[in-house]
């Protein structure tokens, strides 16, 4: 029997140099695992592998030195613990995440749910080529947004409250953009120069900011062969219904105007940032 | 808020323009605790980091920031009442 490399790939398995050993990939959503999961790998790499466990650059696991005939065994067992292989090839791959405002005190998002939307409604997707998506929950940008084929980050809309301020002039200081100055009486907001990060709504000690959630979307990254920041093309959207709908859009254009092994950025490219505009809602 | 209120004189205060992050966020810590709830202190802190960081650190650990004043000089004075225990 001839071994099918394409299929093994396509469900997980890494060809290794050394003969007829393959290194598992694990499905992983914004990096997060249970410990009972973990217990499962651990003992899948003692048993089936080589006693250890590779850690991936885009928070995936990875189990080394499976043998040709273990494959199925190992997949079995890994499944009887909730654990799933991962993809390779052209489709949507692992989404990665921060801890987000479910954990990290600086999060403008709950990252995880939006993750976990994303990778059920895409992951394993077949397209032209590879597609990455990340999730960071603020400005801070731990999840590096504008390297995936489409980045999200989480912001604030922000709104000064008169009633509850005391002009302390925190949020002015708090603010990286200068976009806050406090007069004798009232605070005021250049629009134009706000980026919402959300430093002034976190460090209001009277929460005289209010600060509603939302996302701002990138789109075309890169970060290997060729490294290219991702761009927005819309405003601060504040529903993640908008975020799945655009992202809908996004994979359906590079569905239909990439050509097989080309990455989305150089198809926008090709095609037009006008055209993915066009075709996301927004403005080049 | 119709106009700015005046601040409440301090009881007590603190210079961390020596200090580092996050050293100054320490020293600012072991001062608060040294107080009675409701206490005022005034913290001496540089421009940059502290004067960006800080007041949201000690909101944070549950004390009242009352104000955050230019001193003129690359320095600013933050005005804090320590909250209850």
């Amino acid at each position: 029997m001839t071994t099918d490399y394409k299929a093994l790939k396509d469900g997980g398995f890494m060809r290794q140099i050394q003969k007829d050993r393959f290194s598992l990939r694990l499905k992983v959503v914004g990096g997060h695992l249970s410990s009972g999961q973990l217990r499962a790998v651990s003992d899948a790499a003692d048993r089936f592998g080589s006693g250890h466990v590779h850690l991936t650059s885009r928070q995936g696991l990875e189990i080394p030195f499976i043998a040709l005939a273990d494959i199925e065994a190992v997949k079995e067992y890994l499944a009887q613990h909730g654990v799933e292989a991962g993809v390779c090839g052209p489709r949507v791959r692992t989404v990665t995440a921060c801890q987000g405002a479910g954990v990290c005190p600086s999060g403008c998002i709950d990252t995880m749910a939006l993750a976990r939307r994303i990778s059920e409604r895409y992951f394993g997707r077949v397209l032209p080529h590879k597609f990455k998506f990340g999730v960071t929950g603020c400005r801070n940008n731990c999840l590096k947004a504008e390297e995936n084929d489409l980045g999200v980050k989480g912001g604030y809309a922000v709104r000064w409250l008169s009633g509850p301020c005391s002009l302390c002039g925190v949020c002015a200081k708090a603010c990286r953009e200068g976009a806050i100055s406090v007069g004798e009486r009232e605070v005021s907001l250049d629009a134009r120069k706000c980026n919402h990060c959300g430093r002034c709504v976190k460090a209001c000690p009277t929460e005289a900011w209010e600060g509603q959630s939302g996302f701002l979307v990138s789109f075309g990254g890169l970060f290997g062969n060729r490294i290219a920041q991702g761009r927005g093309l819309l405003g601060l959207l504040t529903d993640a219904e908008d975020v799945l709908r655009i992202s809908d859009a996004a994979l359906d254009f590079f569905d239909r105007h990439g050509r097989p092994g080309e990455r989305f950025r150089t198809v926008v490219e090709r095609v037009g940032w006008e055209g993915l505009a066009e075709a996301v809602g927004g403005r080049p | 808020m119709s106009a700015k209120a005046p601040l409440p004189r301090p009881g007590a205060t603190l210079d961390i323009t020596d200090a580092v992050c996050p050293l100054t966020f320490v020293k600012a810590k072991v001062a608060l605790e040294d107080l009675e709830a409701g206490q005022v202190i005034s913290i001496r802190l540089n421009d940059g980091e502290p004067a960006q960081n800080l007041p949201r650190s000690l909101k944070d650990e549950g004390h009242a920031v009352l104000g955050l004043t230019d001193n003129g000089d690359g320095t600013f004075a933050l005005l804090v009442r320590k909250g209850p225990a």
